[in-house]
């Protein structure tokens, strides 16, 4: 995975509302047909940086099957770094796409 | 910001663990709702989140400031390393504590005595004034700083030498009798010229302190300042001790303030009590008019230098001025050659930042030299704990190959290895300072014995604390860097292939243990040299034949009433005294002196002999007719003193055999003249010789025997006081206080003072005792130390030779062979070691050769004796693990491999 994507797509599945670790890595799998896999190893790491940066804020609830969970939510200057990450990667995939796409037909 | 992550860094951890178990929990919940059975969804589950150790690790190290955490848990695990190894960790602490600690209080000493700067304003700017070494003078030396004349000082200050000093003061110490009668309290008495406090930038307490004012030629009445501790200890820290008088050998002197706490006086070692100006002195009837009397040397004079000057250009312009002041100040009864001399001399100016001291003239090579010591037990100390950490290293060298072979980087295991190493110099240190503590305390007692009174201040300052930990540091580097970079140079894979057996070894790491041992055994050499030297340089002066019977006492009693001007009513007066006491139950007998042996007490003059040219010094005992007797000194010529010599009869003298030797080399001396030359106040007297005494100490016990000449009591009524030797027939106290009732009976103001010469004279020799009983210590922890190294380190080679050793015995070596092969090696270790040992220990001893009495620096008893000592050490040292080299079983040994 593309290096900060991960970071990303942590807060576009935090946009819906608060999860932990277990349903964020689910939502980043299935939203993506299971083309990108979540590495355990880099996910809670990657949280753990995104709470100490103050992008995230994190509780311990309670999960859908009663077990004791901790979840993430965003904060606003989350909000705002999804916003300006957004854009620069379509940015980024516009670029790509620009110069990927054959322009003499 | 990081560090209050630090500090939650567990609960953070905790947290993180929590994560993944809840992790897991969810996705085993999902696997058995997929149908899996709840061991394979468990499982499943812990496999789908991967390493979950890793995960932690990371995040831990996110929440934490990685040196510290690495270097906490490196002290945790030394902690526990050294606690499995309660031996080793004890033998190493308490080596370098006491390494360390000899070191602190030695340089503590040091430091107190020679180093620290005096408790005044700017006192680098303060130097002290006096004649050149080799300068002739002559005349009373009558304080503890004589170094000019009163008439000296004042052509000195008539000088104008504005230019160079920006002040000058004088001064003087001496103790004085603050008792009215019976026995003495001395208070230890500074006089000061006026300007002294006003140069030296010191402020009063309470009251006010000397000035110009209080110091005028002839003052009929005078102020004393006491000291801070003197105004604590005498008069309870109270403010009205301001009307208060203070009583110095009689005279009254109103009180007027107190000099700063610090502040001791200008004489390191010792404290000052009281402080009265200079002019004061003639109020004093116990001196002899010292500021009149040309030739009493009694001051000490200081001068602040203008900015810019140095010691090098106030001496050049002292030198400049010396004519002008010698040629306005010749001392009284100089002989025409004498003045000329005399006026030839040069004064100089020498740094006095750091004050002066007697202590230190004394004290200051012997403290160096034990500097030396105490530095070559610590070098010991670490030579023989680098060798222990060097053989832990090899029983740990799988250990280290094992965590080197799976990543851990040659770094973090060198750092891990020298944190133990600091943990042991840590705790080390701080026992050291505990050590340091005792051992000052009795260095002081010690000192003190010999110095009558000893003030030292020797609380813990920055320079004392910079030098251990100085001293702790470089130990530190010095037995655990080598070791440690040693333990990891070999690499993993040869390491482990050989398993610690075998004999493919790095041979590099043993040669470094053999190296130190030798340097070990050497430094042993040169400290067991010093302790010989020295422990024979006090038997030396203890068992010196002073040439008469040190068991007597020496009493002194001072009074004005013993004083009269009329020289018949005072030996009325003396011999009345001399009679009560000689009659007392207990005494054997009494003798009036003046100028007696061994009592500090002593008088030099210039004697011709009869008919020749040339003239000597000789020393002058003046002494009652029974002296001979009494202190046990024979008559081997002609006869002693009597009654008969009186003031009317020719005046007679009893020479010693050195005197009789010198000054009439090829006649007899018996029946012949001395003729002693002018000196104050004694007009030229032809004395004839009567007797001849045996040679007997005079001085100091440590001088040659001096040409002496006795003179008799009743033809030399010199002396303001009565002083006479006591010879007790049995134990002393009861005397003392017998003694003491006798004397108030006669007038309960006399003054008394009594002395056991013999006590006197052993607690004169402290330098010796101090330097023999130290380095007796030294030397013996340096032997023990090498012993230590010795057997650890031959033990180590049976171990490692244990295979060779077994085929030797198998293929039908005798044991006694074994035991020769491992001893002969450990006799090429201790033999390399004795030879650089004895060139060092050589090169030391004549480094200290003034330290040494009676023998000389490579005395051959002395070197042969401390070799043959430290072979023996060495062969005992080695012979245990060669024994048990000579009893492996060759069977045993030759399965296991």
């Amino acid at each position: 995975m593309l290096q900060g994507a991960l970071d990303m797509l942590i807060l576009r599945s935090l946009v819906i509302g608060p999860a932990h670790g277990h349903t964020i890595a689910h939502t980043i799998e299935h939203g993506s047909d299971r083309v990108l896999q979540v590495e355990h190893g880099s996910l809670y790491p990657a949280l753990h940086r995104l709470e100490d940066r103050g992008l995230l804020a994190s509780f311990w609830g309670t999960s859908e099957n009663n077990r004791k969970a901790k979840y993430y939510r965003l904060t606003p200057p989350g909000r705002k770094m999804l916003a300006a990450e957004t854009s620069r990667w379509e940015q980024l995939v516009r670029a790509i796409g620009q110069v990927m796409k054959p322009t003499t037909d | 910001m990081a560090w209050t992550k630090f500090f939650r860094r567990n609960r953070r951890d905790d947290e993180a663990a929590r994560e993944i178990a809840s992790y897991i929990a969810i996705e085993t919940d999902d696997n058995v709702a997929r149908g899996m059975s709840p061991q394979a969804a468990h499982d499943a589950a812990v496999r789908k989140f991967g390493n979950a150790t890793q995960v932690r690790e990371e995040i831990y190290w996110m929440n934490t400031v990685r040196p510290v955490d690495t270097i906490w848990q490196d002290l945790k695990y030394a902690v526990r390393l050294l606690r499995r190894d309660k031996g080793f960790a004890v033998a190493a602490i308490l080596s370098l504590a006491l390494g360390i600690g000899a070191n602190t209080a030695i340089f503590q000493l040091l430091d107190t005595v020679r180093l620290r700067t005096l408790p005044v304003t700017d006192p680098h700017e303060l130097v002290v004034i006096h004649f050149q070494r080799g300068s002739k003078l002559s005349g009373r030396f009558s304080s503890r700083m004589p170094y000019m004349t009163s008439a000296q000082v004042e052509e000195l200050r008539k000088q104008r030498l504005d230019d160079v000093f920006s002040g000058l003061f004088a001064w003087s110490s001496l103790a004085l009798n603050t008792a009215t009668g019976g026995e003495v309290r001395t208070a230890d008495t500074l006089w000061v010229s006026g300007e002294t406090f006003d140069i030296l930038g010191l402020r009063p307490v309470i009251g006010r302190l000397i000035t110009p004012a209080d110091d005028r030629p002839g003052c009929g009445s005078a102020p004393a300042v006491i000291s801070y501790a003197y105004w604590q200890r005498a008069f309870g820290g109270s403010t009205d001790v301001l009307g208060k008088t203070v009583r110095l050998d009689g005279t009254q002197f109103d009180i007027v303030g107190v000099t700063p706490p610090d502040f001791f006086g200008l004489d390191v070692g010792r404290r000052f009590d009281v402080a009265i100006p200079i002019c004061a002195d003639a109020l004093l009837p116990s001196q002899r008019d010292r500021i009149a009397s040309r030739g009493n040397f009694w001051l000490a004079v200081v001068g602040r230098l203008q900015p810019g000057q140095t010691v090098a250009t106030a001496t050049d312009r002292l030198i400049a001025v010396s004519p002008a002041i010698t040629a306005a100040s010749v001392p009284d009864g100089y002989t025409s050659e004498g003045q000329q001399a005399y006026k030839n001399n040069k004064l100089q100016a020498r740094a006095a930042s750091s004050g002066l001291s007697d202590l230190r003239e004394q004290f200051a090579k012997p403290l160096f030299v034990l500097l030396a010591a105490t530095g070559l037990v610590l070098l010991i100390a670490c030579a023989n704990l680098a060798n222990l950490l060097l053989a832990r290293a090899t029983a740990r060298q799988r250990e280290i190959a094992i965590r080197l072979a799976i990543g851990a980087s040659r770094q973090r295991i060198v750092g891990q290895l020298l944190i133990e190493s600091v943990l042991l110099a840590l705790v080390g240190t701080v026992l050291g300072m505990v050590v340091a503590r005792a051992l000052t305390d009795v260095l002081v007692a010690q000192l003190a014995a010999g110095m009558g009174s000893l003030f030292l201040d020797l609380s813990w300052n920055m320079t004392v604390f910079a030098f251990t930990a100085a001293v702790a540091g470089a130990a530190c580097l010095l037995f655990g860097l080598a070791p440690a970079m040693q333990a990891t140079a070999l690499a993993p894979v040869t390491a482990l292939k050989t398993g610690g057996r075998g004999n493919s070894e790095a041979r590099g790491r043993f040669g470094l243990r053999k190296a130190l041992v030798v340097a070990q055994v050497a430094l042993s050499l040169v400290l067991l040299i010093g302790a010989l030297l020295f422990g024979r340089t006090l038997y030396n002066v203890l068992t010196i034949d002073a040439g008469f019977d040190q068991q007597i006492m020496q009493v002194e009693l001072s009074h004005p009433s013993l004083q009269p001007e009329d020289v018949v009513q005072l030996q009325v007066v003396r011999e009345d005294l001399r009679q009560r006491i000689a009659a007392l139950p207990g005494i054997a007998d009494a003798v009036l002196v003046n100028n007696a042996p061994l009592t500090g007490n002593w008088r030099n003059e210039y004697v011709y002999a009869d008919g020749k040219p040339e003239k000597a010094l000789a020393n002058f005992s003046t002494v009652g007719p029974n002296y001979f007797t009494a202190v046990g000194v024979p008559i081997v010529k002609g006869r002693a003193f009597s009654d008969a010599d009186t003031l009317h009869a020719a005046p007679v003298a009893v020479v010693n055999e050195t005197f009789a030797k010198k000054f009439f080399p090829d006649r007899e001396a018996v029946g012949n003249r001395i003729w002693i030359e002018v000196a104050e106040g004694t007009p030229i007297t032809k004395i004839e010789v009567v007797g001849i005494s045996r040679d007997a100490k005079y001085g100091d016990i440590r001088d040659e025997f001096d040409p002496v000449v006795h003179l008799p009591m009743a033809q030399n009524s010199d002396g303001r006081m009565v002083r006479m030797l006591v010879k007790p027939r049995g134990r002393l106290d009861g005397v003392m206080a017998a003694i003491t009732r006798e004397v108030g009976r006669v007038n309960p103001e006399i003054s008394i003072e009594m002395r056991v010469i013999g006590q006197q004279v052993r607690d004169g020799l402290v330098r010796e005792r101090l330097m023999a009983a130290l380095s007796a210590a030294f030397g013996a922890l340096a032997g023990l130390l090498a012993a230590i190294g010795i057997y650890g380190v031959m033990s180590y080679t049976v171990t490692r030779r244990a295979n060779e050793i077994g085929i030797r015995l198998a293929m039908g070596a005798s044991r006694s062979g074994v035991l020769r092969l491992v001893i002969v090696e450990a006799v090429w270790l201790i033999g390399a070691g004795i030879v650089i040992g004895t060139a060092m220990g050589l090169g030391a001893a004549r480094a200290a050769r003034s330290l040494l009495f009676g023998l000389q620096p490579g005395d051959p008893l002395t070197m042969a004796s401390a070799i043959a000592v430290l072979a023996a050490i060495g062969v005992i040292a080695s012979y245990l693990p060669a024994r048990r080299a000579s009893r492996v079983d060759p069977m045993n040994v030759l399965r296991q491999e």
